[in-house]
């Protein structure tokens, strides 16, 4: 074997995980893969050993630990044996990261997508969060937090359904 | 009678470490107490959402000290294998949550503390304590807008509100000294330029604790004496019973999993 062989080997055994890790969706919002999150953000092959970066969306998010157990189901099932999944804080994750796949997919599964730009200024802002249902912008934040870390509560006005906004960050 | 109480070695920066996680560990824990017990709903969740995002920062600084410590401990037995005087977080966090108001004053001012503190501490040199400060600066910038939009609420709001916003103020203020001390250990760090001094967050955090206690109609206790000790492990008789509730089962059954 020369260097130049395992080279070729690593860099086709990086392309099959990043494709099983690329599989996983979030358990919490099951339509969003953790590619369209944004979480998933390296996958690393030396020497036949393969290394899946994620990084959480909030520090307390409990479905870290599921994800980290889905990726390692996932490459798996491709054959991969060897392998670490390593959870990364930095740079820190922020909504921005959020494919523009993500965020229609998310439009449709019913949870309003975030808005772009995640300074202090978006986070503070006048929110105008467009319904995901009906598309109007009559809309009010019902709470602040709502079922998960990521999301808050806000009601239509124009349609009266409530529906999950996914909070900037 | 055997222990199963760890020995930690506090280096500087494994104190600095563990100071503000068991700040998190212990102040999340209390948001905690109220799941099932908030006044509404909306409020049950989001206390107990502000208590998962302080868990999940004490985590990041428990896992970084156990780290810099090299000694084999992991978070959990930072968490559940140190008893109340090994503990080094404010007496603030640690105060009974008492009503909804004395919860949402603690909170007020804990977080109109961290907000800025933590932002500034994303340019440390550190990469892990900088990472940990970007991730806990947007969490706690959610957490201070809540208790400020309620602190104004209540205090602008009924007369029992009112009376009882008050109430919780002038109990809180003491503890709220302890936020802007540096012991010998920690002033060390700060020459090294590693982490910056709490006291010079002071002005910003009083210009915000002032501007929203006026607008909720309260009166801001002069400035008097305040309570410490908790950084250096003398606490309040309120912890011992936390940690008792907290630790009760890795106690009884160290090593244990599901």
């Amino acid at each position: 074997m020369t260097q130049l062989d395992n080279g070729l080997g690593d860099e086709v055994l990086r392309r099959k995980a990043i494709e099983a890790a690329s599989t996983v969706v979030d358990p919490e919002i099951p339509v969003l893969t953790i590619a369209d999150l944004g979480v998933l953000r390296d996958v690393t092959v030396q020497g036949g050993h393969v290394r899946v970066d994620i990084t959480p969306t909030y520090s307390g998010c409990p479905a870290m630990n599921m994800i980290a157990v889905e990726i390692d189901l996932a490459l798996s099932r491709a054959g991969i044996e060897d392998k670490e999944v390593r959870t990364v804080l930095a740079p820190a994750w922020t909504t921005d990261w959020m494919t523009e796949e993500g965020r229609r997919k998310l439009r449709e599964y019913g949870v309003a997508p975030p808005q772009p730009g995640t300074g202090r200024r978006a986070l503070f802002g006048q929110d105008v969060v467009a319904c995901p249902q009906c598309g109007s912008t009559q809309t009010h934040q019902l709470a602040e937090f709502g079922s998960t870390s990521c999301k808050a509560l806000w009601r239509c006005e124009s349609c009266r359904e409530p529906f999950d906004y996914f909070k900037c960050h | 009678m055997t222990t199963t109480s760890i020995r930690v070695v506090e280096t500087p920066l494994v104190l600095y470490a563990l100071r503000r996680a068991d700040d998190a560990l212990v102040l999340g824990h209390r948001l905690s107490e109220w799941c099932g017990h908030a006044p509404a709903l909306e409020e049950d969740m989001a206390l107990a959402n502000i208590g998962l995002d302080l868990l999940g920062q004490a985590r990041s600084l428990y896992s970084y000290a156990a780290e810099m410590e090299a000694a084999g401990h992991t978070e959990d037995d930072f968490a559940f294998h140190r008893d109340a005087p090994q503990y080094r977080n404010l007496l603030l966090a640690e105060l009974p949550n008492g009503d909804f108001a004395r919860t949402i004053l603690r909170q007020f001012f804990y977080a109109a503390f961290a907000d800025l503190y933590w932002r500034a501490m994303m340019a440390s040199p550190d990469p892990t304590l900088a990472a940990i400060a970007a991730k806990s600066e947007k969490e706690t910038a959610y957490h201070l807008r809540h208790s400020a939009e309620w602190v104004i609420r209540l205090g602008d709001g009924t007369e029992e509100s009112h009376r009882r916003a008050a109430d919780a103020v002038a109990y809180l203020w003491p503890y709220t000294g302890e936020m802007f001390e540096a012991d010998a250990a920690e002033r060390a760090l700060v020459d090294a330029g590693t982490v910056l001094d709490p006291a010079g967050f002071r002005d910003a955090w009083d210009k915000t604790v002032s501007d929203i206690l006026a607008e909720a109609t309260l009166e801001k206790p002069a400035a008097g004496w305040m309570q410490q000790g908790g950084r250096s492990g003398r606490h309040s008789e309120h912890l011992g019973h936390l940690l008792a509730v907290m630790q009760s089962v890795p106690r009884a059954i160290p090593g244990a999993t599901w």
